[in-house]
């Protein structure tokens, strides 16, 4: 490519920037850029890396407690779990590229979040994630669905770190455009964490892992436009994964960051070797000057431009302390890995790339920060959808409850999670399929519990509150386990933020989800934004997706969904009015997607969370399941199918049976435990003024209803297990939802 | 008991063969490095589970090439105790140290899920202290572990009481629901299931215990 190219306004188009933007970068560079520079700020300044329509935004969020111990703006966010242990985790977004290759795009999803959280020297302990595809019927999405499990499982499993659970849905709003979350938690030690200011001059630049290809160039570009029939012409942009070398990277980055050599260190995800250079010299407030004839080429000829935005992967940057390179480079060979010095730290505040004797970049290093473009971008306020819907009180319930279980949003994850090594590194100690996976800290007899959330049906009638529900179902989640609640990662997926609708939407979400986290003291301390989910004008649910992390001190102190004794009392807490809007049971029997999203009372939500949690802590209930999609009926049902034990159960309490038993009303649980615990439960919930109500008792092997209704637990079972595999099969492709 | 656990690139089971001999040895085993080619003095190699190379070419093909697979050939020659889980089964097939080969699932999907084994024999360090037809729990996690071989070598391996576990459901298609098989000298064991992951039952159970206890009792 030819440096010295003019630059027309249809390459400042093609790069993704607008003419202002460009008038900006001539005025920050005092003179027109070559290519090469264009190609720099095109990705520095894209959506993807610069957050210039959330950044604002973001900004309102609670990112501060006593136990964060790294908020936002690294490569993850860390978290005091005691002892010395720190916690690093992040969720992050691979939605374009998984939608085009589904296969390497999860994949690679899977490895460049891995590489955030192992950058800052923890060790990946547990995977999740959330996705989201389009409606079964649609051609494409059974493709999607294999293809993208596959890559989750074939990254992960080979990584040897244990995927542990996730969420899926399905809606025709995500036909040309699925969601691929992931989410990566790691553990390390509080006094060997590793950030990623490259303080100083004079220090070595080090490039590690594989060599550098013609693959994912102008990823991040490609991340932050809409979609549309072309789209598949992208495909050169994903990038392909070898979780063979981010394996041996991973042991060779623990190994170098055993010793004291390391001042700094990056991996290189989006925009490549640019944006790990350009951010470690922003933070460390120094310069940098990279040699790129010396970076290891996969291909011949490689360009300066092509070098500098390539998306290989399994890449990583770091910058040693003087005269340790040779210490460095002995860890890397032993792992065959490429090991070179590329460039040296300087004090000139600028991004200097050279290429074959001449300098191809020099970019005052704030101009690809700081310096990048802010957007206040208009919106449109709406209010939010009201009223409740009308709905046939007549249907026979066991009925709706076995179409329920077997609904595409409902059914029986086990397809996917059996393709996902769960118990690898052997401290997996729930397994997918309960409220929140749990995860021993290796050598501890304390633990984590991991839960990603949202319900993206409450979100577009009102993003508010949809973001507020989605932070209160995490911690819903975490504490029913037992766990303590510490902080999120919220992975915020919408469409085009130049439309002011949609605009409203994320800063609407945005400011739900602060809210909550406030109200409910569980910080946000990483995230990833993913903007422009659209195809042909058609935006996606808005789906802020949070990943929530909490700690049990002692995992012999631990709740799980499943009953666990015939006899047992089943109890409900927290209020049901029977809130039927845009709820699983209205989609799914009735076909309507209407009303207003369930209420969100976070001070309830406390309250009543609270007390379960200090139920299982005194060892007072170990069956506990919180009330999310489908209501009542459904958690208790998952219970009884968890734990082979059936259940009979009384008459609804208010307004109607259909909405006692399918209302998503929030801030509720379903308990299990023996006679005289449940009375010490119920007398203390009514003490503290929580509501409580005594649902019925658990035994035999079905579901009775008022001692008269009665549905075996194997026909539910076989409803909720059998729908996924044989929608794979090919045999049952269910109706548009 | 000593015991060393062979590191190939990406193996990641390493670490919970470890930490499962140390527990139940009371002693950390010897972490070798696939490039090394001698084994310090041992009663029992472990072969860890895992991806080494990145099953790239077939499932432990490249790592049977491996510079140290000589000194565990001649660990076995004499008799000593090799343990292959896993990768380290696939490893074991492609070494020759074990015979038939591991082929792609039946279902052509990677399977992770505790299953129901029948413990075939107890006539072995490994076994001795499980009771003949008894039903354990292990899990599996494997892409390949669908066990083939000709049926003139299957008769072979029945009729010398060489088959040690058998799937009680088939997870990989495996033939006549082999898990887990046993060289001619009886030393060499080489199962898909994972005894290593089962001796906690914080995480999950303990079935993995008796096969620990069994190499503790027959070779310390």
């Amino acid at each position: 490519m030819n440096m010295m190219i003019e630059i027309t306004p249809q390459i400042v188009r093609d790069h993704g920037l607008s003419p202002d933007e460009y008038e900006r970068i001539k005025t920050l560079l005092g003179r027109a850029p070559n290519l090469v520079e264009l190609g720099v700020f095109s990705v520095m300044w894209s959506e993807h890396c610069s957050y210039k329509s959330t950044r604002a935004h973001l900004k309102k969020l609670p990112t501060k407690a006593p136990w964060v111990l790294q908020g936002p703006g690294e490569n993850a966010g860390v978290i005091d779990i005691g002892d010395g242990d720190a916690c690093i985790f992040k969720m992050e977004s691979h939605n374009h590229p998984s939608f085009i290759e589904p296969y390497q795009g999860a994949a690679t999803g899977v490895g460049g979040i891995m590489r955030d959280v192992f950058t800052m020297g923890a060790r990946p302990i547990a995977m999740m994630n959330a996705l989201r595809f389009g409606e079964p019927s649609h051609p494409k999405t059974r493709h999607l669905v294999s293809g993208v499990v596959s890559g989750i499982g074939g990254y992960g499993n080979c990584m040897g770190v244990p995927t542990v659970g996730g969420e899926v849905n399905f809606h025709r709003s995500y036909n040309g455009n699925i969601l691929v979350n992931a989410m990566c938690v790691g553990l390390a030690r509080q006094d060997k964490i590793f950030l990623s200011a490259a303080k100083g001059a004079g220090n070595p630049v080090v490039y590690v892992g594989s060599k550098t290809g013609r693959d994912g160039i102008h990823g991040a570009t490609m991340a932050s436009a809409e979609f549309n029939e072309d789209s598949e012409e992208k495909r050169p942009t994903v990038q392909v994964g070898d979780p063979f070398t981010e394996k041996l990277l991973l042991e060779a980055c623990l190994e170098l960051m055993a010793t004291d050599a390391i001042i700094a260190i990056q991996d290189m995800g989006a925009a490549g070797l640019t944006s790990s250079s350009a951010e470690m010299a922003d933070k460390g407030g120094s310069g940098i000057e990279l040699d790129l004839d010396k970076v290891p080429q996969r291909e011949t000829n490689m360009t300066a431009y092509e070098m500098l935005l390539s998306e290989s992967q399994e890449r990583m940057l770091a910058v040693l302390k003087p005269g340790r390179e040779a210490q460095a480079e002995k860890i890397f060979r032993k792992w065959e890995l490429d090991f070179a010095v590329i460039g040296v730290t300087t004090d000139t505040h600028r991004f200097v790339a050279r290429h074959k004797g001449a300098v191809v970049a020099d970019i005052p290093v704030t101009a690809l920060s700081d310096e990048a473009p802010v957007y206040e971008r208009p919106y449109a306020k709406r209010e939010p959808v009201t009223g409740a819907p009308s709905y046939d009180k007549n249907r026979p319930v066991l009925a709706s409850l076995e179409k329920i279980l077997a609904a595409p949003d409902m059914a029986s994850r086990r397809w996917i999670w059996e393709q996902y090594d769960n118990s690898v590194m052997n401290d997996t100690v729930q397994l997918p399929g309960g409220d929140a996976a749990v995860v021993r800290v290796h050598g501890t007899n304390k633990a984590l519990a991991i839960t990603t959330d949202v319900s993206p049906r409450y979100c577009r009638p009102d993003p508010f509150n949809g973001g507020a529900q989605a932070v209160a179902e995490a911690w819903r989640n975490l504490t029913a386990v037992g766990a303590t609640p510490l902080a999120v990662t919220d992975n915020l997926n919408f469409g085009n933020p130049q439309k002011p609708q949609i605009m409203w939407e994320i800063v609407a979400g945005i400011d739900g989800i602060g809210a909550a986290c406030r109200a409910l003291d569980f910080p946000v301390i990483s995230g990833n934004c993913s903007l422009y989910n659209e195809t042909n004008g058609e935006g996606i649910l808005p789906t802020p997706a949070i990943g929530g992390v909490g700690l049990l001190k002692d995992v012999s102190k631990m709740a799980t969904i499943a009953f666990k004794r015939q006899g047992d009392v089943i109890i409900l807490i927290g209020e049901t009015r029977g809130h039927l809007g845009q709820s699983i049971y209205l989609r799914e029997i009735e076909g309507k997607e209407e009303g207003a999203a369930p209420p969100v009372d976070l001070a309830a939500e406390k309250k009543n969370g609270d007390f379960v949690r200090s139920l299982i802590q005194r060892g007072l209930a170990d069956s506990v399941h919180d009330v999310s999609d489908g209501g009542v009926l459904v958690a208790v049902v998952e219970m009884a199918l968890a734990g082979g034990i059936g259940v009979s159960i009384g008459q609804a309490v208010t307004p109607d049976a259909i909405a006692f038993w399918f209302g998503e009303d929030q801030a509720r649980y379903v308990l299990a435990a023996p006679f005289d615990k449940a009375e010490k439960i119920v007398a203390e919930a009514g003490a503290q003024y929580i509501t409580v109500a005594e649902l019925g008792r658990c035994g035999g092997d079905a579901l009775v209803m008022e001692d008269k209704n009665r549905v075996s637990l194997a026909q539910l079972r076989a409803a909720h297990e059998g729908w996924f595999p044989r929608f794979m099969a090919g045999e049952e492709i269910p109706v548009t939802n | 008991m000593k015991s060393a656990v062979i590191v190939f690139p990406a193996s990641n089971c390493d670490r919970d063969a470890k930490v499962a001999l140390e527990a139940m040895t009371g002693k950390a085993p010897a972490m070798v490095w696939h490039q090394d080619s001698e084994l310090p003095p041992v009663d029992l190699v472990v072969l860890p589970g895992g991806f080494s190379y990145g099953d790239y070419l077939r499932c432990g093909a490249m790592a049977s090439q491996s510079k140290i697979m000589g000194a565990i050939k001649a660990h076995a020659e004499k008799g000593a105790a090799v343990l292959g889980i896993c990768n380290g089964f696939q490893v074991l097939t492609e070494s020759g140290l074990l015979p038939g080969a591991l082929m792609r699932n039946a279902g052509l999907k990677f399977v992770c899920r505790n299953v129901a084994l029948k413990v075939e024999e107890t006539q072995s360090a490994f076994t001795r202290k499980y009771d003949s037809g008894q039903t354990v729990t292990f899990p599996v996690a494997h892409g390949e572990g669908n066990y083939y071989a000709d049926d003139e070598t299957l008769d072979r391996l029945e009729g010398e009481g060489r088959v040690m576990f058998r799937y009680r459901d088939n997870p990989n298609g495996s033939a006549r629901d082999i898990a887990g098989i046993l060289s001619e000298k009886r030393n060499v064991l080489g199962l898909m299931p994972h005894p290593e992951r089962m001796v906690d039952p914080v995480t999950g159970g303990s079935d993995g215990r008796a096969m620990f206890q069994g190499l503790i009792e027959a070779l310390s």
